[in-house]
Order: structure tokens, then C-alpha cells, then sequence
């Protein structure tokens, strides 16, 4: 019988070897590396199923030293404004007779707000609402208002577990690794 | 994903060398965050401030430092159109370049305001890139 001697070429053997090393010596790296994968679904998900598009992209492209977590600032500073503006629209909706002036003022902001940071549906219900407050259709406005809100604890939710996530990645991982 | 051109230094630098100095006005504090981060990105000194009233004040004290005024059209008690109209009129602001901001595309608004002297209307949001297009012109 004959006697089977591997024939590997000596480099895979190395790399073997390294792969264990690495593992065995250096687990955060794993751990690291996993933590991305992780971050890159979660915004991958958050973009096809259409709560953030294109400018918040934008926005992480002005990350950098600097300003290591521009986004999460300036998503912070939306939810704090835009958690105002919908306790505004809700007692306003409230009130009668209706001020459609006031409610479009008042969600004119907040979707202004929402398409700076790349809030894609939060956007959409926004102009829903201002559609339903032109033709002055309350029932209407209440309607689309639900959505609106609905949108964004959503989104709200969704971008506090990404930036939990994001900020157990670290700051030097950030600032080297390259947008995807 | 697109990437920006803003490291370029395209607006970095005056003839003396030194950061060139943008006023950004908006009243919400979103944008005001979005665009201060776009105009520092492009290596611009900037002061973002919540009002036409605001601009005017800190225009009365550095109007000389201050390269561009970027402002968001619509704002309570004074517009961007308006705070405009005011640096035209004023024969010590008149010669900055006013760039309005807006997230409403009204052709009509767009037409007053660059009869009225504006450099360029920009429709919000704002990305690095319309940002860049316009130093390079105005900023010169």
C-alpha cells in the first residue's frame, strides 16, 4: 500500500500555523473583526430596508481624527430637536380648530432635519403629513402623524444599538478603516 | 459608497495664508452641525450661528475676516433672503459672497435671490461636493 505524503506546499503549513497563533494569542482580533462584520450588516440592513440612504453616507465621510464621531453628534443633536417637534405636533394636532399653518411650520423642520442626517422614511412620512396638512384633512394629518412617529422611535432605536455597537468597535479602528 | 472630495484643500488658504473664515447661519442646529463639519472638512475656519440677527451682529464686528456667508433661506423673524438684502445694501458687507441654502426648490425664490446678489442657491441637504463646487468659485 502505498504511503500518502502530503503534498502541501510548506507555505500553508506556515499559515496554519500563523491562523492559530494569531487566534490563540491575539482573541480581540477575532473579536474586532467580528464586531465589523456585525456593524457592516446592521448598516447594510438599515440602507436596504430604506431608514437611512445616501446622506448619511455623506455624513461618515466627514468622519475623521478630527472629529471621530461627527454622526453620532449630529444624530444626537436630530433626535433631541426632532423629539421636541413631535411633542410640538402632537399638542398641536390637540388644539381646535385646527392651525395648519403651524403644523406644516412645525414639520417642515423636522423633515428638513431628517433629510440632513439621511432619515429616508422618516422623510417620507414627514412629506405624507404636509400633504395631508395642505389640503387640510386632520384625519389625515392624525393618520400620517402615527407613522411619523412610529418612524422614528424606530429609527431612533435602530441607530442607538448601531452606535452602542460602533463605539465597542473603537475610535482607532474608525479613523483607519476605510467607509464601506 | 461615493467618496468626497474634500481633502483637496480647495478653499484652504487666503493669500496671507491663513484659514479662510465662513459665517454658516441656520436655525436649525442640525443642519448648522452638518454644515460647520462640511466647511471644516474642506479645511474653512467656520462660525455657524442660529440667525440673521446673530450673522449681523458678528458681520458688525469681523466683517473683514469673514470670506463667504452661507445661509439657510428659511428662518424666523429674519430669512435668508432678508439678512441678504441687508448685506447688499450695506456698502461694508456688500462685497462678501452670500450663498442661501434651502429645501425647497420654488423656482421663483431661487430667481430673487440671485438677483438680489446671492453667489448661489444650494438645495438641502447639502453634501460635500456642492460645498466644494461653490469655494472653488467664490472663494477664489
Amino acid at each position: 500500500m502505498a504511503l500518502h505524503i502530503s503534498s502541501a506546499p510548506p507555505i500553508s503549513a506556515f499559515h496554519h500555523l500563523l491562523c492559530f497563533f494569531f487566534h490563540d494569542t491575539y482573541p480581540e482580533m477575532e473579536y474586532a473583526s467580528s464586531l465589523q462584520r456585525q456593524l457592516a450588516s446592521m448598516k447594510k440592513n438599515l440602507f436596504d430596508q430604506g431608514y437611512l440612504d445616501e446622506q448619511f453616507y455623506q455624513l461618515e465621510e466627514l468622519q475623521d481624527e478630527s472629529s471621530p464621531n461627527f454622526v453620532e453628534e449630529v444624530v444626537t443633536l436630530f433626535f433631541r430637536d426632532s423629539s421636541r417637534l413631535v411633542a410640538n405636533i402632537d399638542q398641536a394636532l390637540q388644539k381646535y380648530p385646527q392651525d395648519f399653518r403651524r403644523l406644516d411650520n412645525f414639520m417642515h423642520q423636522l423633515k428638513g432635519s431628517a433629510s440632513s442626517i439621511g432619515a429616508a422614511k422618516m422623510k417620507n412620512e414627514c412629506t405624507s403629513f404636509r400633504e395631508f396638512c395642505n389640503k387640510e384633512n386632520r384625519e389625515g394629518c392624525l393618520r400620517s402623524f402615527q407613522k411619523v412617529k412610529k418612524e422614528h422611535a424606530v429609527l431612533k432605536q435602530k441607530l442607538e444599538n448601531y452606535f452602542q455597537l460602533l463605539r465597542q468597535d473603537g475610535p482607532v479602528d474608525k479613523a483607519t478603516r476605510s467607509g464601506n | 459608497m461615493s467618496s468626497v472630495g474634500n481633502g483637496d484643500g480647495c478653499c484652504a488658504g487666503g493669500s496671507d495664508g491663513g484659514q479662510r473664515h465662513v459665517l454658516a447661519v441656520d436655525d436649525s442646529s442640525v443642519d448648522r452641525a452638518v454644515i460647520a463639519g462640511i466647511l471644516r472638512s474642506s479645511k474653512l475656519r467656520v462660525t455657524a450661528v442660529d440667525s440673521g440677527k446673530r450673522a449681523l451682529e458678528l458681520l458688525g464686528l469681523e466683517k473683514k475676516d469673514v470670506s463667504m456667508i452661507i445661509t439657510d433661506y428659511w428662518m424666523p423673524e429674519m430669512t435668508g433672503f432678508e439678512l441678504l438684502k441687508r448685506v447688499k445694501e450695506s456698502s461694508e458687507l456688500k462685497e462678501i459672497p452670500v450663498v442661501i441654502m434651502s429645501s425647497e426648490n420654488v423656482p421663483n425664490r431661487i430667481t430673487r435671490c440671485l438677483e438680489e446678489g446671492a453667489e448661489e442657491f444650494l438645495l438641502k441637504p447639502i453634501r460635500p461636493s456642492d460645498v466644494s463646487r461653490v469655494c472653488s468659485r467664490v472663494l477664489k
